[in-house]
Protein backbone atom coordinates (compact mmCIF):
# COMPACT_ATOMS: atom_id res chain seq x y z
CA UNK A 1 0.00 0.00 0.00
CA UNK A 2 3.02 2.58 0.91
CA UNK A 3 4.21 2.35 -2.42
CA UNK A 4 0.53 3.52 -4.29
CA UNK A 5 1.13 7.34 -3.97
CA UNK A 6 4.39 7.33 -5.50
CA UNK A 7 3.42 5.40 -8.04
CA UNK A 8 0.43 6.87 -8.70
CA UNK A 9 2.23 10.33 -8.78
CA UNK A 10 4.71 8.99 -11.23
CA UNK A 11 1.96 7.54 -13.57
CA UNK A 12 0.20 11.14 -13.08
CA UNK A 13 3.54 12.65 -13.91
CA UNK A 14 4.21 10.78 -17.03
CA UNK A 15 0.70 11.04 -18.23
CA UNK A 16 1.04 15.02 -18.16
CA UNK A 17 4.43 14.81 -19.89
CA UNK A 18 3.29 12.07 -22.51
CA UNK A 19 0.19 15.01 -23.15
CA UNK A 20 2.86 17.50 -23.56
CA UNK A 21 5.16 15.71 -25.83
CA UNK A 22 2.27 14.73 -28.16
CA UNK A 23 1.23 18.56 -28.76
CA UNK A 24 4.97 20.09 -28.56
CA UNK A 25 8.09 17.69 -29.06
CA UNK A 26 6.73 15.53 -31.15
CA UNK A 27 7.39 17.12 -35.05
CA UNK A 28 4.68 18.30 -37.45
CA UNK A 29 3.45 15.67 -39.59
CA UNK A 30 3.94 16.71 -43.05
CA UNK A 31 0.31 15.84 -44.63
CA UNK A 32 -2.23 15.62 -41.77
CA UNK A 33 -0.62 18.62 -39.67
CA UNK A 34 -2.13 19.33 -36.14
CA UNK A 35 -4.54 16.41 -35.92
CA UNK A 36 -1.97 13.77 -36.73
CA UNK A 37 -0.52 14.17 -32.67
CA UNK A 38 -4.10 12.52 -31.83
CA UNK A 39 -2.33 9.21 -32.76
CA UNK A 40 -0.19 8.61 -29.92
CA UNK A 41 -2.98 8.26 -27.70
CA UNK A 42 -5.34 7.13 -30.65
CA UNK A 43 -2.96 3.79 -31.05
CA UNK A 44 -1.87 3.25 -27.04
CA UNK A 45 -5.72 3.26 -26.58
CA UNK A 46 -5.89 0.53 -28.89
CA UNK A 47 -2.46 -1.48 -27.34
CA UNK A 48 -4.45 -0.77 -23.46
CA UNK A 49 -7.25 -2.30 -25.00
CA UNK A 50 -5.77 -5.27 -26.33
CA UNK A 51 -4.20 -6.01 -23.85
CA UNK A 52 -6.82 -5.76 -21.22
CA UNK A 53 -9.00 -7.74 -23.71
CA UNK A 54 -6.16 -10.56 -23.64
CA UNK A 55 -5.70 -10.71 -20.30
CA UNK A 56 -9.92 -10.62 -19.86
CA UNK A 57 -9.51 -13.77 -22.09
CA UNK A 58 -6.81 -15.90 -20.28
CA UNK A 59 -8.50 -14.94 -16.89
CA UNK A 60 -11.96 -16.30 -18.07
CA UNK A 61 -9.88 -19.94 -19.42
CA UNK A 62 -8.23 -19.59 -15.89
CA UNK A 63 -11.29 -19.42 -13.89
CA UNK A 64 -12.86 -22.26 -15.99
CA UNK A 65 -10.01 -24.15 -15.44
CA UNK A 66 -8.99 -23.71 -11.84
CA UNK A 67 -12.16 -22.31 -10.15
CA UNK A 68 -9.88 -19.84 -8.13
CA UNK A 69 -12.36 -16.36 -7.39
CA UNK A 70 -9.61 -14.67 -8.34
CA UNK A 71 -9.68 -15.20 -12.14
CA UNK A 72 -13.14 -13.83 -12.13
CA UNK A 73 -12.44 -10.58 -10.15
CA UNK A 74 -9.23 -10.10 -12.76
CA UNK A 75 -11.79 -11.09 -15.63
CA UNK A 76 -14.70 -8.25 -14.64
CA UNK A 77 -11.51 -6.05 -13.93
CA UNK A 78 -9.76 -6.20 -17.33
CA UNK A 79 -12.77 -6.33 -19.50
CA UNK A 80 -14.25 -3.12 -17.46
CA UNK A 81 -10.90 -1.34 -18.75
CA UNK A 82 -10.59 -2.88 -22.10
CA UNK A 83 -14.06 -0.93 -22.16
CA UNK A 84 -12.42 2.30 -21.51
CA UNK A 85 -9.48 1.69 -23.36
CA UNK A 86 -11.79 0.75 -26.42
CA UNK A 87 -14.30 4.23 -25.64
CA UNK A 88 -10.82 6.27 -25.92
CA UNK A 89 -9.92 4.71 -28.82
CA UNK A 90 -13.26 5.07 -31.17
CA UNK A 91 -13.48 8.32 -29.50
CA UNK A 92 -9.70 9.91 -30.80
CA UNK A 93 -10.57 7.74 -34.13
CA UNK A 94 -14.06 9.76 -34.61
CA UNK A 95 -11.91 12.97 -33.63
CA UNK A 96 -9.37 12.61 -36.00
CA UNK A 97 -11.54 10.98 -39.13
CA UNK A 98 -13.77 13.95 -39.45
CA UNK A 99 -10.28 16.73 -40.61
CA UNK A 100 -8.46 13.69 -42.47
CA UNK A 101 -11.03 11.74 -43.96
CA UNK A 102 -14.00 14.46 -44.40
CA UNK A 103 -16.36 11.97 -41.86
CA UNK A 104 -16.83 11.08 -38.83
CA UNK A 105 -17.04 7.08 -39.03
CA UNK A 106 -16.38 4.63 -41.63
CA UNK A 107 -17.60 1.06 -41.49
CA UNK A 108 -14.09 -0.15 -42.38
CA UNK A 109 -12.41 -3.65 -40.67
CA UNK A 110 -10.97 -1.88 -37.92
CA UNK A 111 -13.61 0.51 -36.82
CA UNK A 112 -16.21 -2.20 -37.26
CA UNK A 113 -14.35 -4.54 -34.97
CA UNK A 114 -13.48 -2.15 -32.80
CA UNK A 115 -17.26 -1.35 -32.30
CA UNK A 116 -18.41 -4.71 -32.30
CA UNK A 117 -15.50 -5.79 -29.40
CA UNK A 118 -17.17 -2.67 -27.53
CA UNK A 119 -20.63 -4.02 -27.63
CA UNK A 120 -19.67 -7.70 -27.12
CA UNK A 121 -17.65 -6.63 -23.67
CA UNK A 122 -20.40 -4.34 -22.91
CA UNK A 123 -23.02 -7.23 -22.93
CA UNK A 124 -20.35 -9.47 -20.90
CA UNK A 125 -20.74 -6.55 -18.33
CA UNK A 126 -24.77 -6.19 -18.62
CA UNK A 127 -24.75 -9.60 -18.13
CA UNK A 128 -22.93 -9.87 -14.79
CA UNK A 129 -25.45 -7.33 -13.88
CA UNK A 130 -28.14 -9.97 -14.37
CA UNK A 131 -27.05 -13.14 -12.86
CA UNK A 132 -27.55 -13.18 -9.42
CA UNK A 133 -25.27 -16.63 -7.81
CA UNK A 134 -21.71 -15.93 -7.99
CA UNK A 135 -20.42 -19.28 -9.10
CA UNK A 136 -23.32 -18.70 -11.57
CA UNK A 137 -21.83 -15.72 -12.68
CA UNK A 138 -18.48 -15.95 -12.60
CA UNK A 139 -19.15 -19.41 -15.20
CA UNK A 140 -21.81 -18.09 -17.57
CA UNK A 141 -19.89 -14.54 -18.14
CA UNK A 142 -16.18 -16.41 -18.62
CA UNK A 143 -17.90 -18.73 -21.46
CA UNK A 144 -19.27 -15.80 -23.15
CA UNK A 145 -16.07 -13.40 -22.64
CA UNK A 146 -14.39 -16.66 -24.23
CA UNK A 147 -16.57 -16.48 -27.42
CA UNK A 148 -16.44 -12.36 -27.94
CA UNK A 149 -12.60 -13.15 -27.76
CA UNK A 150 -12.95 -15.97 -30.20
CA UNK A 151 -15.41 -13.68 -32.61
CA UNK A 152 -13.04 -10.81 -32.80
CA UNK A 153 -10.77 -12.31 -35.95
CA UNK A 154 -13.72 -13.45 -37.76
CA UNK A 155 -15.45 -9.92 -37.10
CA UNK A 156 -12.10 -8.37 -38.86
CA UNK A 157 -11.97 -11.02 -41.57
CA UNK A 158 -15.19 -10.83 -42.55
CA UNK A 159 -14.88 -7.05 -42.51
CA UNK A 160 -11.35 -6.88 -44.56
CA UNK A 161 -12.54 -9.00 -46.80
CA UNK A 162 -15.49 -6.92 -47.73
CA UNK A 163 -14.59 -3.41 -47.73
CA UNK A 164 -11.91 -1.52 -45.68
CA UNK A 165 -10.59 2.18 -45.53
CA UNK A 166 -8.54 2.97 -42.48
CA UNK A 167 -4.85 3.50 -43.68
CA UNK A 168 -2.47 0.71 -43.29
CA UNK A 169 0.05 0.51 -40.80
CA UNK A 170 2.89 2.83 -40.86
CA UNK A 171 5.09 1.50 -38.46
CA UNK A 172 6.26 -2.30 -39.89
CA UNK A 173 4.12 -1.79 -42.92
CA UNK A 174 6.68 -2.72 -45.36
CA UNK A 175 9.49 -0.38 -47.51
CA UNK A 176 9.45 3.17 -47.27
CA UNK A 177 7.43 2.58 -43.58
CA UNK A 178 8.73 3.86 -40.71
CA UNK A 179 8.32 6.64 -38.45
CA UNK A 180 10.19 9.88 -37.49
CA UNK A 181 12.77 8.76 -34.73
CA UNK A 182 11.23 12.10 -32.75
CA UNK A 183 8.05 10.14 -33.07
CA UNK A 184 8.83 7.27 -31.89
CA UNK A 185 10.04 8.33 -29.02
CA UNK A 186 6.73 10.38 -28.18
CA UNK A 187 5.07 7.02 -29.41
CA UNK A 188 6.90 5.69 -26.92
CA UNK A 189 6.23 7.84 -23.58
CA UNK A 190 2.41 7.48 -24.78
CA UNK A 191 2.31 3.92 -24.48
CA UNK A 192 4.18 3.53 -21.60
CA UNK A 193 1.89 6.43 -20.01
CA UNK A 194 -1.32 4.88 -20.93
CA UNK A 195 -0.33 1.53 -20.23
CA UNK A 196 0.34 2.61 -16.86
CA UNK A 197 -3.12 4.24 -16.24
CA UNK A 198 -4.44 0.86 -17.56
CA UNK A 199 -2.51 -0.80 -15.12
CA UNK A 200 -3.13 1.13 -12.25
CA UNK A 201 -6.72 0.93 -12.89
CA UNK A 202 -6.90 -2.36 -13.33
CA UNK A 203 -5.29 -3.05 -10.02
CA UNK A 204 -7.84 -0.67 -7.87
CA UNK A 205 -11.55 -2.30 -9.87
CA UNK A 206 -9.70 -5.99 -8.73
CA UNK A 207 -9.02 -4.93 -5.25
CA UNK A 208 -12.98 -3.48 -5.14
CA UNK A 209 -14.00 -6.47 -6.56
CA UNK A 210 -11.93 -8.99 -4.10
CA UNK A 211 -13.62 -6.68 -1.25
CA UNK A 212 -17.05 -7.00 -2.82
CA UNK A 213 -16.45 -10.77 -2.58
CA UNK A 214 -15.78 -10.82 0.71
CA UNK A 215 -18.34 -8.55 2.00
CA UNK A 216 -20.77 -11.14 0.18
CA UNK A 217 -19.44 -13.36 2.18
CA UNK A 218 -20.12 -12.25 5.06
CA UNK A 219 -23.51 -11.10 4.36
CA UNK A 220 -23.91 -14.00 3.55
CA UNK A 221 -22.80 -15.42 7.09
CA UNK A 222 -24.43 -12.93 8.88
CA UNK A 223 -27.79 -13.82 7.78
CA UNK A 224 -27.07 -17.93 8.11
CA UNK A 225 -26.86 -16.73 11.69
CA UNK A 226 -29.17 -14.73 12.74
CA UNK A 227 -31.22 -17.41 10.82
CA UNK A 228 -29.84 -20.04 12.90
CA UNK A 229 -27.78 -18.87 15.59
CA UNK A 230 -26.98 -21.92 17.24
CA UNK A 231 -25.54 -23.80 14.31
CA UNK A 232 -22.52 -24.87 14.92
CA UNK A 233 -21.39 -24.91 10.69
CA UNK A 234 -22.46 -20.57 11.17
CA UNK A 235 -20.41 -20.02 14.60
CA UNK A 236 -17.55 -21.24 12.48
CA UNK A 237 -17.92 -19.41 9.46
CA UNK A 238 -17.87 -16.03 11.85
CA UNK B 1 -25.49 -43.77 -24.13
CA UNK B 2 -23.20 -42.03 -26.54
CA UNK B 3 -23.36 -38.31 -27.70
CA UNK B 4 -25.03 -38.89 -30.81
CA UNK B 5 -27.48 -41.48 -29.64
CA UNK B 6 -28.53 -39.45 -26.78
CA UNK B 7 -28.92 -35.77 -28.79
CA UNK B 8 -30.99 -38.12 -30.93
CA UNK B 9 -32.74 -39.05 -27.67
CA UNK B 10 -33.40 -35.33 -27.18
CA UNK B 11 -34.41 -34.06 -30.48
CA UNK B 12 -36.77 -36.75 -30.73
CA UNK B 13 -38.16 -34.70 -27.49
CA UNK B 14 -38.36 -31.59 -28.44
CA UNK B 15 -39.73 -31.94 -31.95
CA UNK B 16 -42.70 -34.02 -30.00
CA UNK B 17 -42.85 -30.89 -27.53
CA UNK B 18 -43.26 -28.58 -30.20
CA UNK B 19 -45.39 -30.38 -32.62
CA UNK B 20 -47.95 -30.92 -30.11
CA UNK B 21 -48.59 -27.40 -29.86
CA UNK B 22 -46.49 -25.72 -32.97
CA UNK B 23 -46.70 -22.22 -30.74
CA UNK B 24 -42.86 -22.02 -31.42
CA UNK B 25 -43.29 -22.13 -35.34
CA UNK B 26 -46.18 -20.32 -35.71
CA UNK B 27 -45.34 -17.38 -33.84
CA UNK B 28 -42.16 -17.04 -35.76
CA UNK B 29 -43.05 -17.71 -38.82
CA UNK B 30 -46.01 -14.44 -38.13
CA UNK B 31 -42.78 -12.33 -36.76
CA UNK B 32 -40.82 -12.68 -39.41
CA UNK B 33 -43.54 -11.92 -42.09
CA UNK B 34 -44.28 -8.98 -40.25
CA UNK B 35 -40.32 -8.07 -40.14
CA UNK B 36 -40.47 -8.36 -44.35
CA UNK B 37 -43.36 -6.43 -44.65
CA UNK B 38 -42.52 -3.67 -42.54
CA UNK B 39 -39.07 -3.08 -44.69
CA UNK B 40 -41.10 -2.98 -47.30
CA UNK B 41 -42.23 0.64 -45.91
CA UNK B 42 -38.43 1.28 -45.43
CA UNK B 43 -37.54 1.12 -49.51
CA UNK B 44 -38.81 0.82 -52.54
CA UNK B 45 -39.54 -2.73 -53.39
CA UNK B 46 -39.28 -2.44 -57.28
CA UNK B 47 -36.57 -5.26 -58.41
CA UNK B 48 -33.38 -3.48 -58.73
CA UNK B 49 -33.80 -2.20 -55.28
CA UNK B 50 -34.85 -5.38 -53.61
CA UNK B 51 -31.68 -7.16 -55.34
CA UNK B 52 -30.09 -4.37 -53.88
CA UNK B 53 -31.10 -4.69 -50.37
CA UNK B 54 -32.97 -8.03 -50.47
CA UNK B 55 -30.34 -9.93 -49.12
CA UNK B 56 -29.83 -7.87 -45.84
CA UNK B 57 -33.55 -7.99 -45.06
CA UNK B 58 -34.15 -11.73 -45.64
CA UNK B 59 -31.00 -12.25 -43.10
CA UNK B 60 -31.94 -9.66 -40.53
CA UNK B 61 -35.21 -11.13 -40.36
CA UNK B 62 -33.93 -14.91 -40.05
CA UNK B 63 -31.30 -13.30 -37.11
CA UNK B 64 -34.57 -11.15 -35.00
CA UNK B 65 -36.77 -14.46 -35.92
CA UNK B 66 -33.93 -16.84 -34.23
CA UNK B 67 -32.81 -14.66 -31.33
CA UNK B 68 -36.72 -14.71 -30.53
CA UNK B 69 -37.12 -18.27 -30.79
CA UNK B 70 -34.17 -19.71 -29.41
CA UNK B 71 -35.07 -17.95 -25.87
CA UNK B 72 -37.37 -20.39 -25.19
CA UNK B 73 -34.74 -22.92 -25.62
CA UNK B 74 -33.72 -23.01 -22.47
CA UNK B 75 -35.98 -21.14 -20.74
CA UNK B 76 -38.63 -23.32 -20.74
CA UNK B 77 -36.95 -25.84 -19.20
CA UNK B 78 -36.31 -23.72 -15.84
CA UNK B 79 -40.16 -23.28 -15.18
CA UNK B 80 -40.22 -27.27 -13.85
CA UNK B 81 -36.64 -27.39 -13.15
CA UNK B 82 -36.18 -30.40 -15.99
CA UNK B 83 -32.71 -29.37 -17.20
CA UNK B 84 -31.80 -30.61 -13.63
CA UNK B 85 -33.56 -33.98 -15.02
CA UNK B 86 -31.81 -33.49 -18.26
CA UNK B 87 -28.52 -33.08 -16.35
CA UNK B 88 -28.98 -36.25 -14.05
CA UNK B 89 -29.45 -38.08 -17.01
CA UNK B 90 -26.89 -40.47 -18.61
CA UNK B 91 -25.68 -38.22 -20.84
CA UNK B 92 -23.18 -35.66 -22.05
CA UNK B 93 -23.82 -31.79 -21.37
CA UNK B 94 -22.77 -31.72 -24.90
CA UNK B 95 -25.11 -33.80 -26.01
CA UNK B 96 -28.05 -32.24 -24.74
CA UNK B 97 -26.76 -28.78 -26.20
CA UNK B 98 -26.42 -30.81 -29.64
CA UNK B 99 -30.37 -31.53 -29.41
CA UNK B 100 -31.15 -28.81 -29.22
CA UNK B 101 -29.24 -27.07 -31.54
CA UNK B 102 -30.61 -29.95 -34.33
CA UNK B 103 -34.11 -29.06 -32.92
CA UNK B 104 -33.64 -25.67 -33.06
CA UNK B 105 -31.91 -26.03 -36.50
CA UNK B 106 -35.07 -27.10 -37.57
CA UNK B 107 -37.63 -25.32 -36.09
CA UNK B 108 -35.52 -22.24 -37.91
CA UNK B 109 -35.16 -23.99 -41.15
CA UNK B 110 -39.01 -24.52 -41.75
CA UNK B 111 -39.08 -21.47 -40.91
CA UNK B 112 -37.23 -19.88 -43.73
CA UNK B 113 -38.87 -22.81 -46.05
CA UNK B 114 -42.23 -20.84 -45.52
CA UNK B 115 -40.57 -17.21 -45.66
CA UNK B 116 -37.94 -17.56 -48.77
CA UNK B 117 -40.71 -18.32 -51.39
CA UNK B 118 -42.78 -15.20 -49.59
CA UNK B 119 -40.08 -12.74 -49.72
CA UNK B 120 -39.50 -13.89 -53.41
CA UNK B 121 -43.64 -13.53 -54.37
CA UNK B 122 -43.16 -9.93 -52.56
CA UNK B 123 -40.47 -8.31 -53.70
CA UNK B 124 -40.28 -9.71 -57.37
CA UNK B 125 -36.75 -11.85 -56.74
CA UNK B 126 -36.21 -14.60 -59.20
CA UNK B 127 -34.97 -18.09 -57.29
CA UNK B 128 -35.42 -20.24 -60.28
CA UNK B 129 -32.16 -21.51 -61.32
CA UNK B 130 -30.74 -21.09 -57.43
CA UNK B 131 -32.56 -22.69 -55.30
CA UNK B 132 -30.14 -25.51 -54.83
CA UNK B 133 -27.13 -23.21 -54.13
CA UNK B 134 -29.41 -20.64 -51.90
CA UNK B 135 -29.90 -23.91 -50.21
CA UNK B 136 -27.00 -24.33 -48.89
CA UNK B 137 -26.26 -20.69 -48.18
CA UNK B 138 -29.48 -20.77 -46.51
CA UNK B 139 -28.62 -24.23 -44.39
CA UNK B 140 -24.60 -22.66 -43.24
CA UNK B 141 -26.02 -19.47 -41.80
CA UNK B 142 -29.14 -21.10 -40.09
CA UNK B 143 -26.61 -23.38 -38.39
CA UNK B 144 -24.59 -20.76 -37.59
CA UNK B 145 -27.39 -19.10 -36.06
CA UNK B 146 -28.61 -21.66 -33.97
CA UNK B 147 -24.84 -23.10 -32.53
CA UNK B 148 -24.29 -19.60 -31.43
CA UNK B 149 -27.88 -18.49 -30.16
CA UNK B 150 -28.50 -22.44 -28.34
CA UNK B 151 -25.48 -21.84 -26.10
CA UNK B 152 -26.37 -18.10 -25.84
CA UNK B 153 -29.95 -19.30 -24.50
CA UNK B 154 -28.36 -21.54 -21.97
CA UNK B 155 -26.61 -18.54 -20.43
CA UNK B 156 -29.28 -15.97 -20.60
CA UNK B 157 -31.83 -18.54 -19.10
CA UNK B 158 -29.93 -18.18 -15.24
CA UNK B 159 -30.63 -14.12 -15.99
CA UNK B 160 -33.27 -11.85 -15.17
CA UNK B 161 -34.59 -10.05 -18.12
CA UNK B 162 -33.51 -12.89 -20.33
CA UNK B 163 -36.03 -12.08 -22.87
CA UNK B 164 -34.18 -8.70 -23.84
CA UNK B 165 -30.59 -10.65 -23.01
CA UNK B 166 -30.53 -13.01 -25.78
CA UNK B 167 -30.51 -10.57 -28.42
CA UNK B 168 -28.78 -8.15 -26.81
CA UNK B 169 -25.76 -11.30 -26.53
CA UNK B 170 -26.44 -12.81 -30.08
CA UNK B 171 -27.31 -10.41 -32.54
CA UNK B 172 -23.48 -8.25 -32.02
CA UNK B 173 -21.54 -11.68 -31.94
CA UNK B 174 -23.64 -13.24 -35.39
CA UNK B 175 -22.23 -9.52 -37.20
CA UNK B 176 -19.53 -11.89 -39.55
CA UNK B 177 -21.91 -14.19 -39.89
CA UNK B 178 -24.87 -11.46 -41.14
CA UNK B 179 -21.90 -9.95 -43.42
CA UNK B 180 -20.88 -13.71 -44.89
CA UNK B 181 -24.51 -14.47 -45.30
CA UNK B 182 -25.61 -11.51 -47.04
CA UNK B 183 -22.95 -11.71 -48.87
CA UNK B 184 -23.15 -15.07 -50.73
CA UNK B 185 -27.20 -14.19 -50.92
CA UNK B 186 -26.39 -11.75 -52.65
CA UNK B 187 -24.52 -13.01 -55.61
CA UNK B 188 -26.77 -15.30 -55.85
CA UNK B 189 -29.62 -12.66 -56.16
CA UNK B 190 -27.61 -10.85 -58.72
CA UNK B 191 -28.61 -10.18 -62.93
CA UNK B 192 -25.71 -13.25 -63.44
CA UNK B 193 -26.03 -15.62 -60.50
CA UNK B 194 -22.95 -16.47 -59.22
CA UNK B 195 -22.27 -18.17 -55.92
CA UNK B 196 -18.69 -16.60 -54.55
CA UNK B 197 -17.21 -19.82 -52.90
CA UNK B 198 -15.47 -17.34 -50.32
CA UNK B 199 -18.26 -16.49 -48.01
CA UNK B 200 -19.31 -20.14 -48.19
CA UNK B 201 -16.02 -20.58 -46.75
CA UNK B 202 -16.04 -18.18 -44.69
CA UNK B 203 -19.86 -19.70 -43.18
CA UNK B 204 -18.72 -22.98 -43.00
CA UNK B 205 -15.48 -21.44 -40.78
CA UNK B 206 -17.79 -20.01 -38.46
CA UNK B 207 -20.15 -22.49 -37.68
CA UNK B 208 -17.01 -24.85 -37.11
CA UNK B 209 -15.47 -22.51 -34.55
CA UNK B 210 -18.49 -21.73 -32.76
CA UNK B 211 -19.23 -25.45 -32.73
CA UNK B 212 -15.73 -26.61 -31.09
CA UNK B 213 -16.34 -24.04 -28.54
CA UNK B 214 -19.26 -24.54 -27.38
CA UNK B 215 -18.26 -28.64 -27.57
CA UNK B 216 -15.43 -27.74 -25.71
CA UNK B 217 -17.46 -25.30 -22.83
CA UNK B 218 -20.14 -26.80 -22.97
CA UNK B 219 -19.84 -28.61 -19.45
CA UNK B 220 -19.31 -25.20 -18.07
CA UNK B 221 -22.25 -23.85 -19.88
CA UNK B 222 -24.50 -26.48 -18.39
CA UNK B 223 -22.84 -26.40 -15.10
CA UNK B 224 -25.10 -26.60 -11.67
Amino acid sequence: MKTRIPITVLIAALMFFAGYAALFIAPDESTMHQIQRVFYFHLSSWMAMFSALSLAFLANVAWLVTRNPKWDWLGVASVEVGVVSCTAGLITGVLWGRPAWGIWWTWDARLTTAFILWLLYISYLLLRGLIEEPQRRASLSAVFGIFAFLDAPLVYFSNRLWRTQHPSPVILGGQNSGLDPTMGKVLLVCMVAVMGVMILVLIDRYRLERLRHELDELRLAADARAANPNSAVTKGAL
Amino acid sequence: MTTARAAATLLVKELRLEFRTRELLNTTIVFALVVVVLFSFAFDPTAVESRRYGPGLLWIAFLFAGSLMLHPSFAREQSNQTLDALRMAPMSPFSILLGKMLANLIFLSLSELILVPVFAVLYNVSLAGVVGRLALVLVLGTTGIVIAGTVFSAIASHARMRELLLPLLLLPILAPLLIAAVEATASLFAEQPGLDSTWLAFLAGFDIVFLTASWLLSDFLLEE
